[in-house]
């Protein structure tokens, strides 16, 4: 180890900051004024997180004794997940959920890029109008009312498609893309069209592995939204076709019985507070276990990039 | 290497691309320099040329056709006493009744003047808030703990709607948490979830919660596109923090906050349709009635649909003038709008 410590100075982190010598030394008060606000921030996120959880792992004798909630579980118990996991209508809308997320964002992946690549290329036949037509949707949302018309007069009603292909591409994800697409440097496109690609070709051994970054974010807003929709489940689908954010709705927000749908006896039932907050958190972990991905890009800037073109 | 392309060639040449062979001299599309030709090209050489690129679109165009062009031209109901059995062709024109029937609706200038309130309360209180935070991030000089504050801020943001307003309700519920410790501390309970009187600041504070930290991220990269020179010259010039503040920062970012602006006031009309549809019911209509929540339950689940969608046409038109007139306005004054 000693033959590197020469070398040290090189091996400094250079992604570490240090203060501009022309900035002045921040006060004392200053300092701890900073400290105290980004505490409290980072408690206020973090604490329902924590309830949630911590209140779903608990037994129902601890939270009724403790009011409706716990910060910490004192005898941690799986009951509630059990029982929300034992065959009954949590299960099948988790089905759900995951079989809209996996479907609708490959269909709107594979559909987006396509658009996009060819909204990005310059003087492509029809590509100005498109645009056009791409962005007006923004300036004019076509409305409630004519969209479930729509969807209805399809015979979309109580399909899985109804959850999926309305709401097939995104405008802001399609310029997020498009401009990836763009900043491919045009000298590659040259090189690979003189060793005999075509523009697909180009599309799939240049373009695609250029634009990972912006791909795998772009992929994961797109499951983001499909997760977390509820309101077109709640006028489109019947209620044994519902995604899990429905039921969530359902039985959490509209205090609806959610014991007696999961077919297990009353005898072993959890208090319903734990089962809600055990169906909040197989809501919200899926977006937990895929953040740690998304945050690698956030912090490349790879979105920042984006929003500004 | 060209296997691909003749193979997307064959799928390509459907009969619309026959017509490019009376246009001799149209080149290959694998001609290697297609850019001196360019200007040569007629119009069904370029369609020929760019088969592949109208393939892509084609999907994306149906999309668009059906799901926003077809769904916009379904708002003439809105001129039509629809009924679902008569059909969209088939239902009787009345004219502009609806809006008439609209506009002398109480229900529905209640409903407007809660969507402007909800939505004056969140310019005022929620519109700064990323800002401030954005600027707090900013200002820390170890890039390890910003990158982690970053993290935890974003997070609310991917959480879906009725998953933040369960939280808000066990947190602040009756039986919630914030209760429990006012009634641990001997004060008085504040029941906030059930209670129309604060459901409008409640909102505030949900969306403060949810996207505040996520709303950094524009500011963030306005803040970092400042150059480090002029803070520096002004520093040896004897400007302190406040002023560099004043005079660099605030300067250097105003185009990027005016934008947002605009487009917050574009969006008056439209604010948290899911969120306040949620607790629509916990607290009532009164409190929690707005335009998009009165469209949804006049049309969808009272089945009264050109009524309903008479004033979302309406409300679409009106977002629309607010958009153009915002956005004519800050070209007056010299910045820089969301279009040209």
């Amino acid at each position: 180890m000693s033959a590197v410590s020469g070398t040290r100075p090189r091996i400094r982190r250079p992604a570490k900051q240090v203060r501009p010598v022309w900035m002045e030394k921040p006060r004392k008060v200053t300092l701890a004024a900073k400290g105290a606000a980004l505490a409290v921030i980072i408690l206020l996120v973090l604490m329902p997180f924590l309830v949630v959880i911590a209140t779903s792992l608990s037994s129902t004798e601890s939270v009724v004794a403790n009011g409706g909630w716990v910060v910490w579980p004192s005898d941690p118990s799986l009951q509630a997940y059990r029982q929300i996991f034992s065959g009954g209508i949590v299960t099948h809308a988790l089905w759900v959920s995951i079989g809209v997320t996996v479907v609708g964002t490959a269909a709107s992946m594979v559909c987006t890029v396509m658009l996009a690549y060819a909204l990005a290329r310059p003087k492509v036949f029809g590509g100005k109008p498109m645009l056009l037509l791409v962005l007006f949707t923004f300036l004019f949302p076509p409305g409630m009312i004519p969209t479930y018309l729509m969807v209805k007069n399809l015979g979309l009603l109580n399909n899985y498609a109804a959850l999926i292909v309305p709401v097939l591409i995104s405008v802001f994800n399609l310029v997020v893309l498009r401009g990836f697409f763009q900043s491919v440097p045009e000298e590659l496109y040259e090189a690979a069209r003189l060793d005999g690609a075509g523009n697909f070709r180009i599309l799939v051994a240049v373009v695609l592995p250029l634009s990972k970054a912006a791909l795998a974010m772009v992929s994961l807003f797109y499951a983001v939204t499909y997760w977390n929709s509820w309101f077109q489940a709640s006028i489109y689908m019947n209620d044994d076709h519902w995604p899990l954010q429905q039921v969530l709705r359902t039985y959490v927000l509209s205090g609806g019985q959610i014991a007696s749908s999961t077919g297990a006896g009353d005898a072993a039932m959890a208090a319903p507070q734990t089962i809600q907050m055990a169906v909040l958190v197989v809501a919200t972990v899926p977006i937990l276990l895929v953040y740690p991905f998304l945050q690698k890009y956030f912090a490349k800037g790879v979105l920042s990039g984006a929003i500004k073109s | 290497m060209s296997g691909p392309e003749t193979g997307l060639a064959e799928i390509g040449s459907t009969g619309r691309e026959a017509g490019c062979d009376e246009s001799p001299g149209v080149a290959r599309p694998d001609e290697p320099s297609p850019r001196r030709g360019r200007q040569r090209f007629v119009r069904l050489g370029r369609l020929r040329r760019d088969r592949l690129f109208v393939l892509l679109m084609l999907p994306g165009l149906g999309y668009f056709l059906v799901f926003h062009y077809a769904v916009l031209f379904g708002n003439v109901i809105a001129f039509k006493d629809y009924i679902p059995f008569d059909g969209f062709w088939g239902s009787a024109w009345v004219g502009v009744r609806n809006f008439t029937d609209l506009l002398g609706d109480p229900g529905f200038w209640h409903a407007a003047r809660n969507t402007v309130e909800i939505a004056g309360l969140q310019l005022i209180f929620y519109f700064p808030a990323p800002l401030a935070l954005a600027l707090l991030l900013h200002s820390l000089t170890s890039n390890t703990l910003r990158r982690f504050v970053q993290s935890v801020v974003y997070l609310p943001h991917f959480m879906s709607w009725v998953i933040v307003v369960a939280m808000a309700q066990q947190m602040l519920g009756s039986a919630g948490l914030f209760n429990s410790a006012l009634s641990g501390a001997g004060l008085h309970t504040v029941d906030i979830i059930g209670n129309p009187e604060l459901f409008k600041p409640l909102t505030v504070l949900q969306v403060i919660w949810k996207d505040c930290g996520w709303g950094t991220i524009i500011f963030l990269a306005a803040l970092t596109q400042v150059d480090d020179q002029l803070y520096e010259a002004s520093a040896i010039d004897g400007a302190g923090p406040w002023r560099r503040f004043w005079h660099i920062t605030l300067p250097s970012i105003r185009p990027i906050i005016i934008l947002l602006l605009i487009m917050r006031i574009g969006e008056i009309l439209s604010i948290g349709f899911e969120q306040i549809l949620l607790q629509r019911t916990t607290v009532g209509p009164d409190a929690a009635e707005i335009i998009d929540t009165f469209v949804y339950y006049k049309g969808i689940v009272g089945g009264n649909f050109g009524f309903g969608a008479a004033a979302g046409l309406f409300k679409g038109v009106v977002g629309a003038i607010l958009v153009y007139a915002a956005n004519k306005i800050s070209h007056r004054l010299g910045e820089q709008g969301v279009y040209k």
